[in-house]
Order: C-alpha cells, then structure tokens, then sequence
C-alpha cells in the first residue's frame, strides 16, 4: 500500500485506482463510448426522421461499388448504399446484441450459480449436471440450430445467444458462492434468522460483484462476435437491416473488386470486441490481485 | 452415462420443439397428396407424441437405422463419413494452439510486467476478437484468386502426384490452413491461462533452488516451471471442443472443408431432424472422449494425478 493512499479506502476504489493506473483501460474505454455514442446518437437521428450521413437502405444503382470517397467515406456497396451509414447503424445492432445477451445470460447464470452455490448438496448435483452437460454441446452449432429453426430475428438472436452462453457465469458465481458462505458475516446473518433470499441478495452477491462484472463486459464481444458469425451465414439478423456481419458477407463476392466492403466492418468489428476484451482483462487485473 | 442421457434429451427437444416443418417438400405443396404426406409422417415417425419420438429416434440412433429425412440414407455412415477430417482437423487445431499458446504464454510469463508481456497479451486479445470468418475470408480469397494457390477441400483436384509423399503433403497443406486459422483463439486463450500460472510457479521456493544452482532461464522455464503449471491447459483440452468444432462450422463451410461442422450447416438449412440430434450427440460423445484423453494426459504430465 503506498502512503499516500487514504487509510479509509474502500475496496471499490482501490479497483477503479488500479484500474484507471491500467494502461489499456483508457483508450479502450474512450472506443467503447465513442461507439455508443455514435449507435445511441445514429439510432436517435433516424427516429427523428433525419438520416445522416444517408439513408442506409437507400439503393442507387448509378453509384453501386463506389470507392471511398469525400461523398461516400468507406465507399458504396453492390446496390449503391452507403457503406458508412450502414456501418453506423450496424454498430447499434452490435451493442444491442451484445449487451441484451450478456443481461440474458447474466440472469440466468446468477440464479442458477446462486442457488447451486447457497443450497449446495442435491439441488447443486442436479443443476452442475445440466451445466456440464451444455457445455458438452458446440456453442456456435447449437446457436446456429435454434435460431435457424426458430427464424432469425433480432430478438431471437440475442435470446438464443443469451440462453447458451450462461453456463461460464454460472460455474463462477457457485464457486464464489461456495466460498463466501462460509464467510463469518455471512454465518452470523444466517444465525440472526435471516432469509436465504437477503443472505443472498445483500450479503453474498455484492462481495461477487467484481468477477460477475468481469465475465459480463468478456461475454460483450463473445455475443457480437457470435451475431456476426451469424450475419456472415446469412442467419443473423436479416437485410434490409444492415449489420457488420451482413455488410461482409455481402461485400464477400466483390471482395477483390471492392476491398472496403470487407476492410471497414471486419477492422470494426475486431476493434470494437478488441476494446471490451482489453477493457474487461484490466478490469479482472485490477480486481483480482491485493497488492 | 447420465450425461449422454441428458445430452440427447437436450438435443431431440431444442430441435423438435422449434417451429417449422421438416418436409423435404414445402408444406403447403398442393401437389403432394394427403396420403403421402401421412406415409412420410409415418416413416419417420412424425405422428407419434414427442416422447415416442424420442424414443424412436434413440432406438434407431443405437441401431444405426436412422435415417436422414433428406436423402434417407442412415445418418451414422454420413456422420462416419466426415468424420476423420473433423477429427484430423481438430487434432492439427488443437496441437497448433498448444504449441504455439505455450511459447506465447511461457514468453509472457518470462517477461511479466514487461512491455513484452503487455505486446503479448495485446497479440493474445487480437487473436480472439479477429472475426474467424472475416480473416478466413480474405486469406482465401487472396490465396485462391491472388496467387492460384489451391486449398479448399482436402486435397487438390485434377493433379496426379508422383507418390503417395507428394499427395501427403498436398493433403497437408490442405489441413493446415483452416486448422492453424482455428487454432487462433485456442492460441489466445491457454497462453493467457498459462501466462497466469506460470507466474504463479515461478514465485516459488524450488524455482529459486534450480536458479540458485545456475541452470539456464530457459531450462528453468521449460523444464521446471512449464511442468508444474501446464496441467490445468491440458486438463481444458477436452472444454476446447465444443468451441472449436462450433467455429469450425464457419471455416468448414469457408474452406469447402468436408468435415462435421458443415455437415450440420446443411442440416440446418435442410431441417433435417434426424441428422441434427444425432449430429449433436456424437459431438457431445465426442466432447466427453476428449474429457477423458485429457484426465488421462494430465496423469502422464503429472504424477500427483492419480488415476482411480
């Protein structure tokens, strides 16, 4: 501890001291809200009726595969869109999809890891069988299963994403659990007569909130990159809708003809899921030693 | 055993359960008499209550009667089929992201707090976000189209080789390409775990020992502390599967691979149930083989493991 840390620091700040210290957090984090700035503002603008820079799913046909230019910035696509535009609103597809399958599947895992984890004893076999048991099963092929049969939608998407990915926070917050019930505090709580739904709520889950938070910013860029995977198999969500996957796998036919077709969604999506990696690796970092 | 259980029960009901209709004609198809659609309903058991169904399924599963609704061949010799390529293609992945994870994450370690180590995780995140099919995409375009290079499929069509070395190596190169894209993430992943427990080793007191004695950094690197930090990653092989098969359903379909991940890609798109819940069920078979190699790996490594 160095002396000029104040004495009476709590453990939060001493996360959010080391994490700013993190030489990754800043710049990653300066991406993530520009690009949830320019998703929230896009998305905001076209339900005002304004479109800027134009409307993505205006086609013209004159201007189709144009290179990027002061007009058209990363260019136009097969049809005459604007690749820009339709990377703008790709990039609010992106987050909502990455964000809604996290909170899916953060709900689902703390339910699941919490009673496992409390309770213990036949209910924990019985629910860690079945988290074994989907773990078994090839994520990405089971994803594309269900949402091939279901139809790809939007909500469908994240939801089936959400439903398969919960089993990791699970297994983490039953581990967690496990150890912090047998924390003193938690011991006298339960001594004093307190409901196991307090114990839980107020006692034991906010002493797990570090790594929960963790997994939840890594799960971000696990559920984007799975959409787009999608998009690309022409599951994802479904054209006119624009998306990064889709721009790519349209773009796949004319990739030596029309290079920014691929080059602007492909580097977007490796930055933005580079971002929340790197984000959520310092994050853990600085959760996770004492010193 | 209960697991496999569970797994088939989870397989036939997240297939059955969606909507949609398996009939390899559309099912509103005027020209398809009723009678011919109760007899295919009836062949395949469609008329049944869903737990019959199950039941049928997983009795012509064991019996190897199965039958895809598409082209009513049994589905076990399709899966059969494509199995050695899954299972080379797997393999290569799997000893590729070993290898190099392990330089890269011995290198990180070595270097803690380094610059180094900072470049090596950046490396380590980049491989993870890189989109499998994006980079896929352009690497095969470039190759095919840029260079004439041909490597889809598993070996080259319309060349006769001179021996069975040259159309080796041919089938190699073929192997190599998807499977060193495959293993990108699996790089990024047991380098990060190994970078974390090799630090953990080398605080230890023995490593002070070997250093004290005078052995080089690399012998005490490799042969003392790698030892006793690498068994949780061959411990995890078998967890590595399920992913790796599941992207391999993209880099398949990319690479005109003709491997398991493309075989359900077609089965999807043709609803074939059949195919999906068995399909589902050797990988999930599959998983648990790659469970068990790695506990008995981690014994060989490690000799506190014991087998019982």
């Amino acid at each position: 501890m160095q002396g000029t840390q104040p004495l009476t620091e709590t453990p939060t700040s001493r996360v959010l001291r080391r994490f700013w210290a993190n030489p990754v957090a800043i710049p990653s984090l300066t991406i993530i809200l520009f690009l949830t700035l320019i998703a929230g503002g896009i998305v905001l603008l076209s339900a005002t009726g304004h479109d800027w820079p134009c409307n993505p799913n205006q086609t013209n046909l004159e201007l189709k595969l144009l290179p990027p230019s002061p007009q058209h910035w990363m260019g136009t696509d097969n049809l005459g869109r604007d690749v820009l535009s339709r990377m703008l609103h790709g990039a609010s597809i992106s987050l909502t999809v990455g964000l809604v399958a996290v909170a899916v599947s953060l709900g689902i895992g703390i339910t699941v890891g919490a009673i496992a984890g409390y309770f213990g004893g036949i209910t924990d076999q019985i629910l860690m069988r079945a988290v074994d048991a989907l773990l078994c099963f090839p994520t990405f092929f089971l994803i594309l299963t269900v949402v091939a049969l279901l139809g790809p939608s939007l909500l469908n998407i994240v939801i089936v994403i959400g439903l398969v990915s919960w089993t990791g926070t699970a297994r983490l917050v039953r581990t967690e659990f496990l150890t912090l019930r047998e924390t003193e505090y938690v011991k006298s709580a339960r001594v004093l007569g307190q409901k196991a739904w307090h114990i839980i709520t107020r006692h034991i889950l906010p002493n797990a909130a570090a790594p929960i938070l963790v997994t939840a910013v890594l799960g971000i860029p696990d559920a984007i990159l799975q959409e787009a995977g999608l998009s690309f198999l022409g599951f994802g969500v479904q054209p006119p809708q624009a998306t990064w996957g889709n721009i790519i796998a349209d773009g796949k036919t004319y990739l030596l003809d029309a290079w920014w077709l691929n080059l602007f969604p492909g580097l977007a999506i490796l930055i933005a899921s580079l971002s929340f990696y790197l984000a959520g690796d310092a994050l853990r970092e600085s959760a996770e030693s004492r010193s | 055993m209960v697991l496999l259980f569970i797994i088939s029960i989870i397989s036939f009901f997240i297939v059955t359960l969606t909507p949609g209709s398996p009939y390899p004609w559309g099912e509103l198809n005027p020209k398809i008499s009723a009678e011919v659609k109760a007899n295919f309903r009836k062949k395949f058991h469609l008329d049944r209550p869903l737990h019959e169904q199950y039941a049928f399924i997983m009795r012509d599963l064991f019996s190897g009667n199965l039958r895809s609704i598409k082209d009513d061949r049994p589905v076990m010799s399709r899966i059969l089929e494509r199995l050695p390529a899954t299972v080379a293609l797997n393999l290569t992945s799997i000893v590729i992201s070993l290898s190099f994870g392990t330089l890269l994450g011995v290198f990180a370690a070595r270097y803690s707090g380094h610059w180094q180590d900072a470049a090596g995780s950046f490396i380590a995140f980049l491989f993870i976000a890189l989109p499998g099919f994006w980079i896929t995409y352009v690497v095969v375009i470039t190759l095919v189209k840029g260079f004439g290079v041909p490597i889809l499929g598993t070996h080259s069509y319309g060349i006769d080789f001179p021996n069975a070395l040259a159309s080796g190596l041919d089938t190699l190169w073929h192997l190599l390409l998807p499977a060193t894209i495959l293993a990108l993430g699996g790089i990024a992943s047991q380098s990060r775990y190994l970078r974390a427990t090799m630090i953990e080793s080398l605080r230890e007191d023995y490593i002070r020992t070997v250093r004290s004695k005078g052995l080089s950094e690399d012998v005490i690197l490799y042969k003392h502390a790698l030892r006793n930090s690498i068994r949780p990653i061959i411990a995890g092989i078998g967890m590595v599967l399920p992913a790796l098969i599941g992207g391999a359903v993209v880099i398949e379909t990319i690479f005109a691979y003709p491997g398991m991940g493309r075989l359900g890609y077609e089965a999807v798109l043709e609803r074939d149930y059949p195919m999906l819940v068995a399909l589902n069920f050797v990988v999930a078979a599959l998983v648990l083989l790659g469970n068990l190699i790695s506990d008995l790996l981690s014994a060989a490594v490690d000799p506190r493991v014991r087998l019982e």
